[in-house]
């Protein structure tokens, strides 16, 4: 019982941290600010699910954790290679 | 079974099929010759069924068509349908040989107009002797368009479309009220066919369709033939050529509702409406159309009023023929005269209104005018169209020794027998039936005076004519003169008809009537000093005197120029009606997909509320709902704020943002709910979609950056508001309205017993449900090549970058 109470402190804690990074997204003075809050929403979505997963008891959402660890990577990915040149699959170059 | 009498029918179609064959492959000889063989063996064959018909006695020949609809196509000869065929046969002959002289062969389309007039012809006959009321309407219909296609004969000229176009909408529009009409007989009685309808009239009589049926069936009559107000398009349709103004509008297609009348008057002439419809409508198109026809100065004109006249005269007596009736038997029966008078004035006017249409063709053909502001003296110069003329034209006044006299004697008669006919109120404002028919006979006397003075006597005007005016040749004299002859011996031998044509037509009229005896109908000259008698005299002297003044009158036919009111008021409404479709599609096609939205929208709340709120459906039940805990709440929350950022921010990117956030939300609530792969589809999918909206909005043009800016709409946020609130509503009572339990329980159960898988959502996926997936990988392929097309395709417009 303690446990599933610390389980869910946890995941409020993360959901509080959610919305403070999401202010982030909504304020933040720079494009690279938000690029890095939507980074950071992605691995606490992360440690959301994986809580999740131990207070409903069940393995099936460990795929969804696995998927969000790699969208996140490649948004960020690809923002920063938007913020950097403009483009984010470039063209070749005799196209 | 199809039989000869079907054949004969339809033979005028089939003939019309040879038609352009003929034109194309003999071009030496004129097409009308082969053309007139057919109305003469019809002709002939429809002779030889007088016999048959005389009496009471009918044939009827049934092919199935469409049985299982009842719909047969039933040909039935009895002696109204006779009549008719072998008017139009015999007047179709007549027609097709004067045509042959009239049209040239070098300058005139003729297997158009042979065509044409052939399909009106196997409609006419079709029309009159079927008996399955679908089967009359289909030939109806086909007399309204082989008209419209005479009519624009020459087509390149515009009042002949402005004619051809009037006369079809307002028949067309006649013919779908008689469709109605027809439906809604079929409706009561149970039957198409026309026998039994009449043996099942007093179960009509009694129904509440009664009055609809009636007062449709009547409109698609009076529309058909030129009834006031409908009389308007019959002038217009004089731009045809003069054989078919003169087979068309006086004998034959104008005589279709003649006929229908006719026809149903067993049916429905127990009701008073009929009685006073058909007789008030008769009058007042004679009394209108003979006012009307002397104001013309074009021969058609006077021409075409003078028939919408003579065909409110028939129809009005065929009105005061259904008091006849309300008596069991024929003896002492004074009404049967007037439906007598129709049919005897309904063949005489097809007699001399042909002649006198091929007289003004020829006068039109051989001086070149038809004006009689241009015409006089022409006595000399075509005696022979004279003497048509003068038939004809004393005919149509009503002048002894021709068949007008008699049949106009016994519309006296009957108008002043009819006053004393004791119901309906007749003998309080009857009165007036026989004063308005006088007076009408009397403008009708002048009107012919005109036609035949006018245009013969006087001083020539050789200056005004465009041709040398001179006598046609024989060819084209023969079909008048035939016609003419036909006056003379009908106007001298009346009771040859009688047995032979009349009281069989009338025994169709009226067969109840017909069983009790024969209607003992005697024609002849000489009345003694009766009433009638006294009356002809007055239309004489009187028709004379304004004749002689005419000229004093004309300065009131400048003040009243043209019988203009209810073409005005057909032009005004067509246009109207133009005007005002157009606004009504400016006004609400406005080409924004905003207003569209809110048409849609609004439509389907109003309609959902209402079906919500007004069937009383709308239940919360609050029993089964499961208790929420924090997780869901704060994550309605998360989804709450980024819908209103998504609503009240500025700025695009923010709203992609909030859009993504949402949709990761939505993720989380499928964890939440348990539904792991719905989550990872949702996270994927919501990646790429907000990825696709960003590199949309990285190429948006610069220009629209002005109009970034989201402005608050009170329209818009009360539909859209209404509409969240609506979709809540019926959710709730969805779920509150539970009533069978979910069938998940065999998936659960089946789904590793029957599948061999533990997940259930993939297994109803690809095994149980894969029929769906099979179609959504479907709408992907497509989807995608759409893109791929789109992007890669560029025809026309587009800037290739």
């Amino acid at each position: 019982m303690i446990l599933n109470a610390i389980y869910i402190t946890a995941a409020t804690l993360v959901t509080i941290s959610i919305l403070a990074t999401l202010y982030r997204v909504f304020k933040g003075p720079s494009m690279p600010d938000r690029v890095i809050a939507l980074d950071v929403i992605g691995i606490q979505l992360i440690s959301l699910t994986a809580l999740f997963c131990i207070i409903l008891n069940t393995r099936a959402f460990i795929e969804v954790m696995l998927l969000l660890a790699i969208l996140a990577f490649i948004g960020t990915v690809a923002f920063a290679k938007y913020i950097e040149k403009g483009v984010v699959i470039e063209h070749d170059r005799d196209s | 079974m199809f039989t000869i009498l079907h054949l004969a029918i339809i033979a005028p179609f089939l003939a019309a099929v040879l038609v352009p064959l003929l034109y194309k492959f003999i071009p030496r000889i004129h097409t009308g010759w082969f053309v007139l063989i057919v109305p003469i063996i019809l002709f002939s064959y429809f002779l030889s069924y007088l016999p048959e018909v005389s009496g009471t006695g009918s044939v009827m020949k049934t092919f199935e068509w469409i049985p299982s609809l009842g719909i047969n196509y039933i040909a039935y000869v009895d002696g109204l349908g006779l009549l008719f065929a072998l008017l139009i046969t015999g007047i179709g002959a007549l027609v097709v040989l004067y045509s042959i002289y009239y049209l040239d062969k070098h300058k005139e389309q003729l297997n158009n107009f042979y065509t044409y007039l052939l399909l009106f012809m196997g409609a006419m006959l079709g029309l009159t002797l079927s008996d399955n009321l679908i089967v009359l309407y289909t030939f109806w219909e086909i007399t309204s368009i082989s008209s419209f296609l005479l009519i624009s004969y020459w087509y390149t000229k515009e009042k002949s479309r402005y004619g051809a176009l009037k006369s079809l909408l307002i028949t067309v529009m006649g013919g779908f009220a008689l469709l109605v009409g027809f439906v809604l007989i079929a409706s009561v009685t149970g039957t198409y066919s026309i026998r039994g309808i009449l043996e099942a009239s007093d179960q009509l009589a009694d129904s509440p369709l009664f009055l609809p049926a009636m007062l449709l069936i009547l409109l698609g009559a009076f529309t058909k033939s030129a009834q006031f107000p409908f009389h308007i398009w019959l002038p217009d349709a004089m731009e045809a050529p003069t054989p078919v103004s003169a087979y068309l509008h006086s004998a034959t297609m104008v005589k279709a509702g003649i006929y229908l009348v006719a026809r149903m008057t067993p049916l429905f002439a127990v009701s008073a409406y009929w009685f006073w419809l058909v007789t008030g409508f008769g009058l007042l198109t004679l009394i209108w159309g003979s006012l009307s026809a002397i104001r013309q100065t074009d021969l058609k004109g006077i021409l075409a009023y003078s028939t919408v006249s003579q065909l409110g005269m028939i129809l009005s007596m065929l009105g005061a023929g259904a008091a006849a009736l309300h008596y069991d038997s024929i003896d002492n029966n004074a009404y049967t005269i007037a439906v007598a008078a129709a049919i005897f004035h309904l063949i005489n006017h097809a007699t001399y209104k042909g002649s006198l249409f091929m007289m003004v063709g020829i006068i039109d053909h051989e001086t070149g005018t038809r004006d009689i502001r241009r015409l006089g003296g022409l006595m000399t110069l075509m005696p022979i169209s004279f003497t048509i003329a003068v038939i004809g034209g004393f005919s149509m006044a009503g002048l002894p020794p021709f068949n007008g006299f008699l049949s106009k004697e016994m519309f006296f008669m009957s108008m002043v027998e009819i006053t004393h006919f004791p119901q309906y109120s007749v003998d309080s404002i009857g009165i007036l039936l026989p004063i308005v028919a006088w007076t009408a006979s009397i403008f009708t006397f002048v009107y012919c005076m005109m036609l035949v003075f006018r245009t013969f006597t006087g001083k020539l005007q050789k200056e005004k004519l465009p041709t040398k005016p001179h006598e046609a040749p024989f060819g084209m004299l023969l079909s008048p003169l035939i016609l003419v002859a036909l006056v003379v011996f009908i106007g001298f031998f009346p009771n040859t008809l009688v047995p032979t044509i009349i009281e069989p037509a009338m025994a169709s009229i009226m067969p109840e009537l017909a069983q009790t005896g024969s209607f003992g109908v005697d024609i002849y000259f000489w009345h003694g000093f009766s009433l009638e008698l006294f009356m002809t005299i007055g239309v004489v002297l009187l028709g004379t005197a304004i004749f002689l003044a005419l000229q004093k009158w004309n300065k009131m036919h400048v003040i009243f120029p043209e019988n203009r009111l209810f073409n005005q008021a057909y032009n005004r409404s067509l246009e109207g009606l133009d005007r005002s479709s157009h606004a009504l599609m400016s006004w609400h096609m406005t080409g924004l997909v905003r207003d569209y939205f809110i048409y849609i929208f609004s439509f389907t709340v109003v309609l959902l509320l209402f079906s919500l709120f007004g069937t009383g459906a709308f239940t919360i039940d609050v029993e089964n709902m499961v208790p929420v805990s924090p997780y869901e709440a704060i994550l309605s929350l998360v989804l709450v704020g980024s819908s209103l950022i998504l609503m009240f921010t500025r700025s695009r990117l923010k709203a992609v943002i909030s859009l993504g956030a949402l949709g990761y939300t939505v993720a989380l609530f499928f964890v939440l709910f348990r539904a792991p792969d719905l989550a990872l589809t949702q996270l994927t999918i919501e990646t790429v979609s907000v990825t696709l909206f960003l590199l949309c909005f990285y190429h948006f043009p610069q220009i629209f950056d002005a109009l970034k800016e989201t402005k608050f709409h009170a329209v818009n946020f009360v539909i859209s508001a209404t509409v969240g609130l609506t979709v809540t509503l019926i959710g709730l009572s969805a779920s509150g309205t539970r009533l069978f339990p979910a069938i998940s329980d065999y998936f659960l159960e089946n789904s590793y017993k029957e599948a061999g898988g533990n997940n259930v959502v993939n297994v109803i996926l690809v095994d149980f449900r894969g029929f769906d997936t099979l179609l959504e990988i479907l709408v992907l392929a497509i989807a995608s090549l759409g893109v791929y097309s789109l992007i890669k395709l560029r025809l026309a417009g587009g800037e290739n970058k």
